[in-house]
């Protein structure tokens, strides 16, 4: 029972985009749409191909800046969160300035940084920390907030200091929350990248998007869209697999 | 008599509302005492304020540090913790952890190696019914199993006196029945100087030497009452006169002040 659902769960949305692209290809074949504004699933891939060692090369460089803006947001994110949790004044204090940043969009910050630290690779990595240190911060801190206060009496009793209760107690409960965090500073952080280079940049993925953009290649537009998307699942499926690894206790609930 | 633990005129209050008025108890080495009463009449306040994890507004708790059979040595450990094993209401097992590995836990926050501490524990999985269990989760244990655990990791903070807050309250009957009489036996063996908090008129009666009665709020110690059956004993007892005998002095205490705080 169990097992023919999950499945049907793997393959009814396989089977839905496989009819989704075959409908895309049947109204670019029909020509209802002229073909030089849509092409077809088959053109993208096509240019994809093509383009394929120019575009990994571009990729590198976006995913270097997502995944080293990442791990720095990701540091940053732990550190204030675990000070919010041990002092309720800073997190009182820092809680509304954070919501508050999170009402700037990036795109909006993104030329500041460049006018600041220059095209290099610098502004982009910025740029990424920012937007992937809000999920991790408040997911750790929801984390660390979520362990029932007779834990932490229990802990006392038995004399532990804050360090460990910390990392036997708080930390290890703040590891859903981390990795759920974690997903999105991840997809974030793909974006962030690109958004920055697109606004000014020698390399990436960004700057390609500009630049077919110029010559109005759709097709690789199409194609970069898909790789940027395509990078972003696959970082989400690696924390998928880490959070796995990390958490044995989560997925052994059965007896 | 060789006492071990003390406390004297406990009291008690939240903002405005006073929880415990001076309560005093004596709890002798090697004995079961249980503290008997209603839900919300301060039982858990008194384990809080005995581990120190909280501290009382008047009142003291002593420790006697000496050895079985010297001279009494009192300390006085009000708001001191970590010198009372102490079972809280909960199982609390840490969900990130293998059995074997939430049992040691007082042991390493004491910076033992994780090497000896788990030599340790090993040993005595099987005599509290654990075998088999030491990689498993606590999602994978049953209640029964889960209080085990909780009962070996507090034995194995490894103080003189115990503090157990109603640990087989949340059980079926049969299973609490069961560990009750296993319970029994492993104090005996163990030597635990327990102190053991129920609602439970049966359980206090079949398990403990003595029991004292908390009632009224605030909570005041009404009544102690000596259950001078030997021990071990097992679900028969509950059958006898003798425990018919004390059931029927109890639920008068109780019942009497029901009518007099109402
Ligand atoms: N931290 C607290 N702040 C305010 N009031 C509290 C606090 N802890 C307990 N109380 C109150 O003190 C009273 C005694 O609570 P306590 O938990 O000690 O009862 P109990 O005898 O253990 O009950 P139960 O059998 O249900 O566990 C209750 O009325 C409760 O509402
Ligand atoms: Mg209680």
């Amino acid at each position: 029972m169990k097992k023919s659902r999950g499945w049907k769960e793997k393959f009814i949305p396989i089977i839905a985009i496989l009819a989704f692209l075959l409908i895309w290809q049947m109204v670019c074949f029909f020509h209802w749409v002229p073909g030089y504004m849509l092409p077809s699933p088959v053109d993208v891939v096509k240019a994809l191909v093509n383009d394929f060692p120019l575009l990994m090369h571009h990729a590198g460089v976006t995913l270097l800046e997502a995944l080293l803006g990442l791990v720095i947001g990701v540091l940053l994110g732990f550190v204030t969160a675990a000070i919010m949790d041990a002092f309720p004044v800073v997190k009182s204090a820092l809680n509304p300035i954070l919501v508050l940043t999170q009402t700037i969009p990036p795109v909006a910050i993104a030329p500041l940084l460049i006018l600041w630290f220059s095209y290099g690779i610098t502004p982009k990595i910025i740029l990424v920390v920012l937007v992937s240190f809000f999920p991790m911060a408040v997911g750790l801190l929801e984390g660390f907030q979520s362990v029932d206060p007779d834990m932490l009496k229990l802990l006392k009793s038995m004399n532990a200091n804050r360090w460990q209760i910390f990392w036997e107690v708080k930390f290890p409960a703040a590891l859903g929350t981390f990795f759920a965090g974690l997903r999105i500073a991840v997809s974030y952080s793909v974006v962030g990248a690109v958004i920055a280079e697109w606004l000014g940049g020698f390399i990436g993925l960004g700057v390609y998007m500009t630049r077919v953009k110029k010559s109005l290649s759709y097709d690789k537009m199409f194609a970069v869209i898909f790789l940027v998307s395509a990078l972003s699942l696959l970082l989400m499926e690696l924390v998928k697999v880490l959070q796995h690894a990390v958490m044995p206790w989560e997925y052994k609930k059965e007896k | 008599m060789d006492r071990i633990l003390r406390a004297e005129q406990i009291s008690k209050s939240y903002s405005d509302k006073q929880v415990l008025d001076e309560i005093s108890f004596t709890l002798n080495r090697g004995e079961l005492v249980s503290l008997l009463g209603v839900s919300g009449v301060g039982k858990t306040t008194l384990f809080n304020i005995l581990s120190g994890i909280s501290i009382p507004d008047g009142g003291n708790v002593f420790i006697n540090r000496a050895e079985e059979g010297a001279p009494e040595e009192w300390t006085q450990i009000t708001g001191v913790p970590g010198e009372l094993s102490y079972m809280l209401q909960k199982d609390l097992l840490l969900p990130h952890k293998t059995i074997l590995n939430n049992v040691i836990l007082p042991l390493r926050l004491k910076g033992i190696k994780t090497k000896e501490a788990e030599e340790k524990a090993e040993a005595l999985f099987a005599k509290f019914g654990l075998k088999g269990t030491e990689k498993k989760y606590p999602s994978q244990l049953s209640g029964g199993m889960k209080q085990r655990a909780a009962l070996l990791r507090t034995y194995l903070c490894g103080n003189k006196v115990v503090l157990l807050d109603e640990p087989f309250s949340a059980l079926d009957t049969i299973t609490r029945s069961s560990m009750q009489e296993w319970f029994l036996e492993v104090s005996e063996e163990l030597k635990l100087s327990t102190v053991f908090i129920t609602h439970d008129i049966d359980e206090a009666i079949l398990i403990s030497d003595r029991v004292y009665l908390l009632t009224g709020t605030p909570g005041k110690i009404t009544k102690e009452i000596e259950i001078t059956n030997p021990k071990p004993r097992n679900q028969a007892f509950t059958m006898t006169e003798d425990f018919i005998g004390y059931k029927k002095e109890i639920r008068k205490s109780l019942f009497v002040d029901q009518v007099a705080f109402s």
